[in-house]
């Protein structure tokens, strides 16, 4: 056995040394292009999520080239598959930044890949564009994220449902995947609303298993939390796969948004893109772009999605809009650095501003987070959402939450003399430690 | 009548009204009915000019007509009600004039409300008129909000939607349950008792003393009668008539009676209160027995899709004694076979939608069988007796089909409709019984019955059955033993492809579906025993039941590894699981 399996390692590192021979020829003789990495999975579980956002920057690139591309060079978009396997997630970035040598990598979903490919990126001094909400407590050097951090999506929704237009609801199911997005979420959620009076009693939390399909048992427990006499809503973090059976229960089961309302932060119009909407009207989701916004630039957006991926049904959602908005300010600030060089960009995205799609500007502010505004929206009979609630201005992306007694004294602000991602006020010092 | 002369002239009402025409269709009945809406905009102008006399014109003849006939004075008060719809800029102005329209306690309002709630109400643009609109393709056709008749088209650009959220759906069904408490169909009025019984106010006691009065069908007289004693607790009513409502409303049992009393318990004090606390305990301790009976539903429930899941792989790997890793992939092959045939059904025969699932099951199980029949044939049958490399050369073959399924419907959900007899739920005492989910069940057993007939009562299973028991024996005998192995592999797929019919009615179809379910296959047929039919019974029913008795207390996470845990000492202690073959055929 043991012999064999050295022939397949020689082989196959064999085969690496040729690939990789193969591989720097037509990159040193293609020296007019820049090479944009997207490190996105397009095989195993999260392939349903993350090969539209690939198709998404594809399409981006293809954009920025029809318009005389960048520092006038072509732009090449470099796809690599990490197959929803988180340490091929550190393998693929190294790759790329190593192998292909790309300016700046567009990518990762899950906060555990996100996670996995840090420590390369800060060894390698290369860029990150992180389009998906997550849970926060973190502000790297060389990541940009342009998902929505909790008090983007999290805290308003939760305002929303406690005010008088959302039902003032006063009791709380806080429901989700058992990992580590939902479960920081959820622990500032909590702190939260007992910051805001609720009482310990009126907080139900429960996590299920990834994948979750048996639903009945959930459900009903909610269903009889719910008839307490008071007000009920259900928060959901639930991810992805599991999100069908759970509103196809609730459909079932007769929970009507008009009694028990949820909202959810991981299901956009793509999740729903799988079900019957019809017995889910009014549910609810927040989100910092809908593919309902009626804005021009959403409706240019959304025909030129159409005309790429040559299908008028496929939906566009949240993370699209935050890659459109990341690519754009990663497009603006070479323009200004005047190089593709990492350090430069790093310290001249900071306060780019660029339109989003719903009809204003976005800004990269110092702690490598986005200016957003937030929608809360209702599930429709078509499978769209319609903007019940919007804040009045943009918000700013809090790294740090100001509920959890770990990060509340912490801040981050990249730029020189700071330069510090993690900087406690109360002590002075660089180096705060997280909830994470 | 001045009043409704004055909402006439209101600045842009005013053209709104006169635009429109009086005809009487019957004597002593006016109808209004809309002019084509180019006419309105090219004589916007003129008819400003004209304004004063056609108002002093419009007055006298309101002013004749209210006297004439109050119904449709009433229905001009009805439709300034529902032009300020147009000028409503938020959700809490919209919600006063649904409360100004149901106070004029009208049932005509039915209509328009029902349709705002259903998000149905337009404003269009050019006159500010509102509409009900029903979208038919790409344009939107309009409809009379108080007649329901037709009065032309208009694009989606020239109409803008009246926006509605939760709170507004709330109180437009709370408003048309007082007003459909007279409706002749019953459905409607136990539907109004259900709402008055959840939302109660002290006003709604007289209506429903009059509705009871001359209800005729009993279950329906008992709902009011609640919806009455919900009402009378909130109201000053004396404390004998409380007490009365209380011990009512404790009879009623469900969570919806819980919810009431508790808050009545809360608010009140003296005997009422020590009322609503005892008719609370009584409740709960029903409701316990009730839960109780829920688990065992709910683990039945799970069992059969555990079962259904697990049934196929009781053939390929519990008679074969194949370790099929792609048999998950038979299962996600079945439900995407659905998907198409709802697709052509959708696309080409609507009306045989109900049927798609009777029609999707022998395709299901042709396409699943066909695929297992290629995969035994060029794989499987050159690694009998070597479990390894079966387990590593179906694992790629599961791959392979999941990233060619991925390639071919894209990486996204499909969307597979539930029929609308698999859709909802019915209630049994306090126990909801979701349909879908009973009829999977009655699936489930029926496959399993088939499977039990076609393994001990025809030729065919006598022939796996010699084939399984040993192999040289049964070639001796005459049996063409690839040929069996290969129809045996195809029938324990088809089957899988015929589970997922059944399954993509709960759970999503995407390329990953049969993940989900490998493991817990596997571990139905291991725990009731490899090689018994009977045994993946029993293991797929006690392992739901099991799991759906933990998960209250433990959770989803803890319960699923507290199983588990369970099935390994199981599996120490019986390492041929429940129902273990004996003689010889178990070593062949």
């Amino acid at each position: 056995m043991r012999g064999s399996f050295s022939t397949i390692t020689k082989m196959l590192s064999a085969g690496a040394v040729t690939a990789g021979l193969m591989m720097s020829f037509p990159a040193r003789a293609a020296d007019d292009t820049i090479k944009v990495g997207i490190l996105h999975s397009l095989s195993g579980t999260m392939a349903i999520s993350e090969t539209t956002l690939k198709d998404a920057m594809l399409m981006l690139i293809d954009e920025q080239n029809a318009k005389g591309g960048l520092l006038g060079k072509k732009l090449e978009g470099v796809v690599v598959d990490p197959a929803s396997n988180w340490p091929l997630f550190a393998e693929k970035a190294r790759e790329l930044i190593s192998k292909d040598k790309v300016a700046a990598v567009f990518g990762c979903w899950t906060s555990v890949s996100r996670k996995s490919v840090l420590p390369v990126f800060s060894e390698l001094d290369n860029i990150l564009f992180y389009p998906v909400q997550y849970e926060g407590e973190e502000s790297e050097r060389n990541v940009f994220y342009t998902g929505a951090a909790p008090n983007q999506q999290a805290i308003p929704a939760v305002d929303y449902l406690m005010s008088e237009d959302g039902g003032s609801v006063k009791r709380w199911v806080l429901e989700g995947t058992d990992y580590v997005y939902p479960r920081t979420t959820n622990k500032i959620l909590e702190a939260y609303l007992k910051a805001k009076g609720v009482a310990a009693e009126d907080i139900m939390v429960n996590y299920t298993p990834f994948g979750f399909s048996d639903w009945q048992t959930e459900v009903s427990a909610i269903k009889k939390f719910g008839s307490a006499g008071k007000k009920t809503a259900v928060v959901s973090t639930v991810n992805g796969d599991a999100n069908v059976p759970f509103y196809k229960e609730l459909g079932n089961q007769g929970i009507k948004a008009e009694d028990i309302p949820v909202m959810a932060f991981s299901v956009g119009e793509e999740e729903l893109a799988g079900l019957d909407t019809a017995p889910l009207v009014g549910h609810l989701a927040a989100w910092n772009y809908f593919q309902s916004i009626d804005t021009p630039a959403n409706a240019k957006f959304i025909a030129d999605w159409h005309k790429f991926i040559k299908n008028d049904k496929r939906t566009t959602n949240d993370p699209m809009e935050a890659h459109y908005v990341g690519f754009n300010m990663w497009v603006k600030a070479v323009e200004k650095a005047g190089t593709t060089d990492p350090d430069k960009v790093i310290d001249a995205v900071i306060g780019v501003s660029v339109p989003n799609l719903t009809g204003g500007y976005s800004t990269m502010m110092p702690n490598h987070h986005i200016t957003k505004p937030v929608l809360i929206g209702e599930i429709q009979a078509d499978g769209q959402f319609e903007t019940v609630s919007q804040t009045p201005g943009l918000v700013m992306g809090d790294e740090w939450s100001d509920y959890l007694a770990d990060s509340k004294d912490l801040i981050s602000d990249w730029r020189a003399p700071l330069s510090c991602g993690n900087f406690n006020v109360a002590t002075g010092k660089c180096g705060g430690k997280g909830t994470n | 009548m001045r009043r409704q002369g004055n909402q006439l002239i209101l600045p842009g009402l005013t053209v709104v009204d006169f635009s429109t025409t009086w005809t009487a269709t019957r004597p002593g009945e006016l109808v209004l009915s809309s002019s084509p809406p180019g006419r309105e905009v090219s004589t916007f102008k003129s008819r400003q000019k004209s304004m004063v006399f056609t108002r002093a014109i419009g007055l006298t003849l309101l002013l004749l007509l209210g006297m004439l006939s109050p119904s449709n004075a009433a229905e001009a008060d009805l439709r300034a009600i529902i032009a300020k719809f147009a000028t409503a800029s938020n959700f809490s102005a919209t919600e006063a004039v649904v409360r100004e329209l149901v106070a004029t306690g009208d049932t005509a309002v039915e209509r328009p409300l029902g349709a705002l709630a259903e998000g149905d109400l337009y404003v269009r643009k050019a006159d500010s008129l509102v509409f009900i609109g029903k979208a038919a393709g790409g344009s939107v056709a309009l409809l009379d909000p108080l007649s329901g008749e037709k009065s032309g088209d208009a694009a989606k650009s020239e109409i803008t939607k009246i926006k509605v959220n939760n709170t507004l759906r709330r109180a437009i069904r709370d408003a048309l349950g007082t007003l459909t408490l007279g409706a002749k169909d019953p459905a409607a009025r136990i539907a109004a008792a259900d709402t008055m019984f959840k939302t109660p106010d002290a006003t709604n006691i007289e209506p429903l003393d009059a509705a009871i009065a001359s209800e005729g069908v009993a279950s329906v007289k008992a709902l009011l009668e609640q919806a009455r004693a919900a009402s009378v607790l909130v109201s000053d009513r004396p404390e004998a008539d409380k007490l009365a409502a209380v011990a009512l409303i404790g009879g009623r049992g469900d969570r919806n009676a819980l919810s009431l009393l508790t808050a009545v318990e809360a608010n009140s004090e003296g005997a009422v209160k020590d009322a609503a606390t005892a008719a609370i305990a009584n409740i709960n301790s029903t409701l316990a027995l009730w839960d109780a009976g829920q688990n065992i539903w709910y683990g039945i429930s799970l069992g059969s899709v555990l079962l259904l899941a697990a049934i196929g792989l009781a053939i390929t790997f519990g008679v074969m004694g194949v370790i099929n890793m792609a048999h998950g992939e038979m299962v996600m092959l079945g439900a995407y076979t659905t998907f198409v045939v709802q697709e052509v059904i959708r696309n080409s025969f609507p009306g045989l939608f109900d049927w798609s699932l009777v029609i999707a099951l022998p395709l299901a199980f042709s396409v699943a069988a066909l695929v297992g029949l290629v995969i035994e044939r060029g794989v499987i049958r050159f690694l009998y007796g070597r479990p390894l490399e079966t387990l590593l050369a179906t694992c790629g073959v599961s791959l392979i089909l999941q990233q060619a399924v991925r390639t071919i419907f894209g990486p996204t959900n499909q969307e597979v409709g539930n029929p609308s007899w698999m859709s909802g739920s019915f209630g049994i005492g306090q126990l909801a019984v979701t349909w879908n989910r009973l009829w999977i069940l009655v699936f489930a057993l029926g496959v399993f019955a088939v499977l039990l007939y076609v393994m001990k009562r025809t030729p065919w299973g006598l022939q796996m059955r010699a084939v399984t028991a040993n192999r040289r024996m049964a070639a001796s005998m005459g049996i063409r033993t690839p040929w069996v192995d290969a129809l045996t592999f195809a029938l324990g797929s088809g089957i899988a492809g015929i589970a997922g019919v059944a399954l993509s009615q709960i759970d999503n179809v995407s390329p990953n579906l049969g993940r989900g379910y490998i493991i817990d296959s596997f571990m139905v047929v291991v725990f009731g025993g490899v090689g018994n039919l009977w045994g993946t019974l029993v293991g797929a029913f006690s392992l739901g039941i099991v799991n759906k008795f933990l998960e209250p207390y433990a959770g989803a996470v803890l319960g699923k590894i507290v199983v588990l845990v369970l099935i390994i000492l199981f599996i120490q202690k019986r390492p041929r699981g429940l129902f273990a073959l004996k003689g010889r055929s178990v070593e062949a």
